[in-house]
């Protein structure tokens, strides 16, 4: 561990006093900034709990359902807020828990350190009881991780792993501790890490990359941006915004990126991938410059590759060298924070406007608006639609509210219509796609924005994978608002099943319990509605509420979302119905 | 794009589990590791991994592309055949009566620039350094007189063009 290079120079020297290493991991947390951690106690972690316990006016620990639960309420608070999200759990079947909210957090860039107690160190290797190597298990979906076998290492080891969660490209770092690390006691002292010898987390940028893509916006005729949660990330929302209006260039963004610009500015031209908009899908296709702004280029949002935006330059903006011509060969690649490399590019970038071409995709958005838009959010038909209830807190939350949203047709219904008029207010499970992400992430997000409104969006599927955590917002009064879109199926599994399995719909139909009535179980307001005439009211009534609020909205049982682009299909090809 | 060999040189930190994180990149990708030799380098204090794998080369770009990215490495790299020196390291034990017996197996040592790294009563161990081939070629000749264990290591290189692993490490 010498690979801490400590850059505090002429400090006097160091205070040290003597505590136990479970004492020092509550030292380390205050010392980081936090005030909030989610998580589950257990035999190796008891120390650690017992600390809590003496420190609970200074540092507030959720106790969730399930450490999954923690683990996405950890990630809900850190996409909310920006800051690190933390979660804790014992050994064994505690930390093997966490494995799908790390696979989360790592597969979307979520600054997140867990904290996972371990059979003590002489057991290591003996099978001990709830023994597992959650070091080997987590190695493949953690930004870095690390065992602690004595207690002299949790400064060090603690101060590198909220440096590593949060630099650079931010991802989750899980931190395993034997018992006896944390009940020896040690000369303590802490001093921040602001250097890693062999990690590099923000390549400089390059002035000659800036400039070759600034020649090549400039000279485009038919400019395409598309950006991703690099923008939020890199807190470069201001420069974003400059550059799409200096330059008059049509941006579009992926599901991760939403937030970043207002989604009522005028060059905001919707979301690309699977069920984004007709228009930035189509016309990627038809752009002479493609400009990714702090994305990855996700299958999900490119279709088949070989039919990909062939006919474009690509400028790549981009932190993670390892993306760059990963999936799409970048003409132009340009390095470095995008705060940065886009506030090097906007003085480089003509005054332009590119009226023509956008209007391309105000006629592409007519015709999606007359063939999907118009009938999801006001239909006819006598069934509610899952746009218009989105629609419909759009409007009582005045765009303002943070949505959180799970996954499956629900999401995208609810990306592709909630409206959005500040940062950081879109939090769905992108890259990994988990089911039961959005109760407790939703917690999280409530809890690391207090002052903001947070709505989680859920389907009758995915509701029930973490269900257990209403007993979180019932023990501690968390006025998250709870809807959930109930098709009575998994909804997305069957629009496939309808789609390319004709009609086979193997286990998708849901046979759902009394949502109504476990809500009332955990004393939360709960009511539902399955008629139009009360979709208004009822939803206002929810916003208006200060307290917890469950709401179930029974919708069409077989609609399906459109436009899609079929899994392997190019984004030419995009589904209107 | 075609398969080739290439040759991954990882400059990285000593530290546990830092194999198991370079090995996780090839398993996730289904892409076998031919294989991997692990010693100090040139650096003071740094390890360098010697890894062979048959791939195109933009899975070997993604691949280093990845393995740069763990916290611990230093920096990595990739080359084909050409641009590398390279040898493995081969040991054969025999059967010791067969090297008075058999006349043409100190012929097969010295053609094959082998040495006899000790006898004893009842073995002797012939040991080859070199190309992957001229291994399997001397195995193949001394097959017939019987092998009573035969191991090869590992490929080690030296790049032909210099890596400037020294001057990024002063960097920091």
């Amino acid at each position: 561990m010498e690979t801490v290079k400590e850059k505090k120079k002429g400090t006097d020297s160091k205070k040290t006093i003597k505590i136990s290493g479970a004492e020092a991991i509550i030292h380390c947390l205050l010392a980081e900034g936090v005030e909030t951690m989610y998580g589950y106690p257990g035999g190796a972690i008891m120390p650690v709990y017992d600390e809590l316990y003496k420190f609970q006016d200074k540092l507030t620990h959720i106790l969730t359902r399930h450490e999954q639960g923690a683990t996405h309420a950890a990630q809900g608070y850190a996409r909310v807020s920006g800051r690190v999200g933390v979660a804790i759990a014992t050994s064994g079947p505690g930390a093997t828990n966490l494995v799908t909210g790390l696979a989360d957090a790592q597969i979307d860039s979520t600054p997140m350190v867990c904290i996972t107690g371990q059979v003590t160190r002489q057991l290591l290797g003996t099978d001990a009881f709830q023994e597992t190597d959650i070091i080997g298990i987590s190695t493949p979906v953690t930004k870095w991780n690390y065992q602690i076998t004595e207690a002299s290492e949790i400064p060090e080891v603690m101060a590198k792993a909220f440096y590593i969660a949060k630099s650079g490209r931010p991802g989750p770092v899980l931190i395993d501790i034997t018992k006896n690390a944390q009940i020896d006691a040690f000369d303590f002292s802490y001093e921040k890490c602001t250097a890693v010898r062999s990690y590099k987390p923000v390549p400089k940028p390059k002035m000659s990359a800036v400039q070759a893509a600034a020649d090549l916006i400039n000279s485009a005729k038919k400019p395409f941006i598309v950006w991703g949660q690099g923008v939020i990330l890199g807190k470069a929302e201001q420069e974003l915004k400059s550059l799409v209006e200096k330059s008059g260039i049509p941006a579009a963004w992926t599901i991760m990126g939403a937030s970043a610009l207002d989604t009522s500015h005028p060059l905001n031209v919707g979301m690309v991938g699977m069920h984004g908009n007709y228009g930035p899908n189509v016309l990627t296709n038809e752009c002479d410059l493609l400009i990714a702004i702090g994305m990855r280029f996700d299958d999900r949002v490119t279709g088949n590759l070989d039919f990909y935006a062939k006919q474009a330059k690509v400028i790549h903006f981009e932190i993670d060298p390892a993306e760059i011509n990963k999936n799409v060969h970048a003409d132009v690649a340009v390095l470095g924070n995008s705060k940065e490399t886009l506030g090097l590019l906007l003085p480089l970038v003509n005054e332009n406007k590119h009226d023509a071409w956008h209007n391309i995709f105000k006629e592409k958005y007519k015709i999606e608006f007359d063939t999907i838009i118009k009938n999801d959010i006001h239909p006819t038909k006598e069934g509610l639609t899952m746009g218009e209830v989105i629609e419909e807190i759009n409007l009582a939350s005045n765009n303002k509210a943070v949505i959180v949203s799970d996954v499956g047709q629900h999401q995208m219904i609810a990306c592709r219509y909630a409206k959005f008029s500040q940062s950081k207010s879109n939090i769905t499970s992108g890259g990994l796609g988990t089911m039961g992400f959005a109760l407790p992430a939703a917690i999280g997000a409530k809890m690391g924005a207090m002052d903001r409104e947070v709505v989680a969006i859920i389907g009758d599927g995915g509701y029930q994978m973490t269900i257990q955590e209403l007993g979180v917002i019932f023990q501690h009064k968390v006025p998250v608002k709870i809807v959930v879109l109930n098709n009575e199926h998994l909804g997305m599994v069957r629009q496939w099943q309808e789609l390319f399995f004709e009609k086979r719909y193997a286990s998708t139909v849901m046979v759902n319990p009394d949502f109504v009535k476990i809500a009332e179980g955990y004393s939360i307001e709960a009511k539902r509605i399955s008629e139009r005439k009360d979709l208004k009211s009822t939803i206002q009534e929810m916003m208006g509420s200060k307290e917890p609020y469950f709401l179930e909205v029974k919708v069409e049982q077989e609609d399906n979302v459109f436009p899609m682009i079929p899994s392997g299909a190019s984004v030419s090809d995009v589904r209107l119905k | 794009m075609e398969n080739k060999w290439f040759t991954i040189s990882v400059y990285s930190e000593n530290n546990v589990g830092l194999l198991n994180r370079i090995s996780g990149i090839f398993l996730k990708r289904h892409i076998n590791i031919e294989s991997l030799n692990v010693s100090k380098s040139e650096i003071d204090d740094v390890s360098k991994f010697t890894i062979v794998a048959h791939t195109t080369e933009k899975w070997v770009h993604n691949i280093v592309g990845q393995i740069e990215k763990q916290i611990e490495v230093i920096k990595a790299y990739y080359h084909t055949d050409d641009e590398t020196i390279y040898q493995e390291s081969a040991l054969f034990k025999i059967a010791s009566g067969l090297l008075f017996d058999e006349r043409q197996i100190q012929n097969i040592i010295k053609d094959n620039n082998a040495q006899i790294v000790t006898v004893s009563r009842d073995f002797f161990v012939i040991a080859k350094s070199g190309r992957r081939n001229e291994i399997d070629e001397m195995h193949d000749q001394l097959k017939p007189y019987g092998i009573m264990q035969f191991v090869r290591s590992g490929r080690i290189s030296v790049t032909k063009d210099e890596m400037k692993i020294s001057a990024i490490l002063k960097e920091f």
